[in-house]
């Protein structure tokens, strides 16, 4: 019975979602509050089972880690944002948050994204696709490199790369229509079959 | 003082995060593991503050009856619903939280991005008018790799697959690696301005 009302309620969603292809409408906005408001709940749940009752009301409250008291001050610094009077404080914790952001990014994207990805790219020129590979990487990052004007040999060079950059968003855009199409698929087997039941 | 220890703390725990790559052994490796298990009970702050905001913006909309402000009712009791069932009774499988999870959340959100799928129709076609070379390239390759990863592509023509293969192994990878690489550049120059100080964008104005 509870699962009947589920899918009864999930159908009635999903059709009021879809009414905005028509235009937007009290049904479609019903449905867009409901979402978001749904959504915050499960983050707000999900984060409190996960991060604070692990990290930090179990470790703080039931075994004493007393040091935990700080970053507990540093959050509630930060929901001081929400005060404009008091707003200055967050920046203790937005200090923090973006100190520990940066400097983890600043080595994991020097060795992942810089160092790995040059080092993949240093390939023998025994095969066409290497070369072109090769050629694609150099052309992308000179099309990159605003310090001089594209003009001349670097201009061609950088047009060159304007090409792999292009062939490289189509192939990502493809990926992504098909993604959105797989899920409207979900959608549609959903309101056919498990709703409707004219799907077997 | 408002400015000066903010730039502090987010000098010794950059530098922190930094030099515990180089020297992962104590004091520096424990500093890392104190600063990480922080930073986590931190981030999940900066979402209670989110919603704190929403709760706040909507409250204010119910308050005053502004135009909608049915919808606002409609939202806080989403939330409301969520927070309690999800704090209170556990959000495992079998739970009210995960009914309303499995029945309201995952059917929104599915049909949400589905609904894309009509907009990216408009959108494709937009993009892929091809009015110069590049916008002809940006085509073909997203048809050849849609046609080389759908059955009908290989009914078609079976090269399908391998032309798609090949664009994603080597002009498309190639293109990635090139933005990769100028995308770090970026990262790792921005991380040292705001480490040094010399970027203050986050602290805001004052």
């Amino acid at each position: 019975m509870a699962d009947t009302i589920g899918i009864w309620v999930a159908a009635l969603l999903t059709l009021f979602i879809f009414s905005f292809l028509y235009k937007d409408n009290p049904l479609y906005k019903m449905a867009e509050h409901l979402f978001i408001g749904v959504s915050a709940g499960y983050w707000v749940s999900y984060l409190y089972q996960n991060v604070f009752k692990p990290n930090l009301y179990n470790p703080l409250f039931h075994q004493g880690k007393l040091l935990l008291i700080i970053p507990l001050i540093l959050g509630l610094m930060m929901v001081m944002r929400l005060f404009p009077k008091i707003g200055w404080i967050s920046r203790w914790s937005i200090a923090f948050i973006v100190g520990i952001t940066s400097g983890y990014y600043l080595i994991t994207y020097l060795q992942t994204n810089a160092v790995d990805q040059v080092r993949a790219s240093l390939l023998n020129f025994s095969q066409i696709n290497n070369i072109i590979l090769v050629v694609g990487v150099l052309s992308g990052l000179i099309y990159f490199f605003f310090s001089a004007e594209h003009r001349g040999v670097l201009g061609g060079t950088a047009k060159l790369g304007i090409w792999f950059l292009m062939v490289a968003f189509g192939a990502s855009f493809g990926y992504t229509v098909m993604a959105r199409i797989s899920l409207l698929i979900g959608r549609m087997q959903f309101l056919l079959g498990d709703w409707l039941g004219l799907l077997h | 003082m408002r400015r000066q220890i903010p730039l502090a703390i987010t000098l010794v725990v950059g530098l922190v995060m930094v030099v515990q790559y180089f020297v992962p052994h104590k004091p520096v490796g424990n500093l890392y593991d104190l600063f990480n298990t922080w930073a986590i009970v931190i981030f999940a702050f900066a979402i209670v503050l989110g919603v704190g905001n929403l709760i706040k913006i909507h409250g204010d909309r119910i308050y005053r009856l502004e135009r909608g402000w049915g919808y606002s009712v409609l939202l806080l009791l989403g939330l409301t619903v969520m927070i309690i069932t999800g704090i209170g009774w556990g959000i495992e499988p079998g739970t009210s939280f995960f009914y309303l999870y499995w029945h309201l959340y995952v059917p929104m959100s599915s049909t949400m991005f589905a609904l894309l799928a009509f907009f990216i129709a408009s959108a494709s076609y937009r993009a892929f008018r091809a009015r110069n070379f590049e916008a002809f390239l940006l085509l073909i390759s997203a048809v050849l790799v849609m046609l080389g990863r759908v059955p009908m592509g290989k009914a078609l023509w079976g090269q399908f697959p391998v032309i798609a293969d090949w664009i994603m192994k080597v002009p498309n990878t190639a293109g990635q690696r090139a933005i990769m690489i100028g995308i770090a550049l970026g990262v790792v120059s921005t991380s040292l301005r705001i480490i040094l100080g010399i970027e203050r964008a986050h602290l805001g104005g004052e």
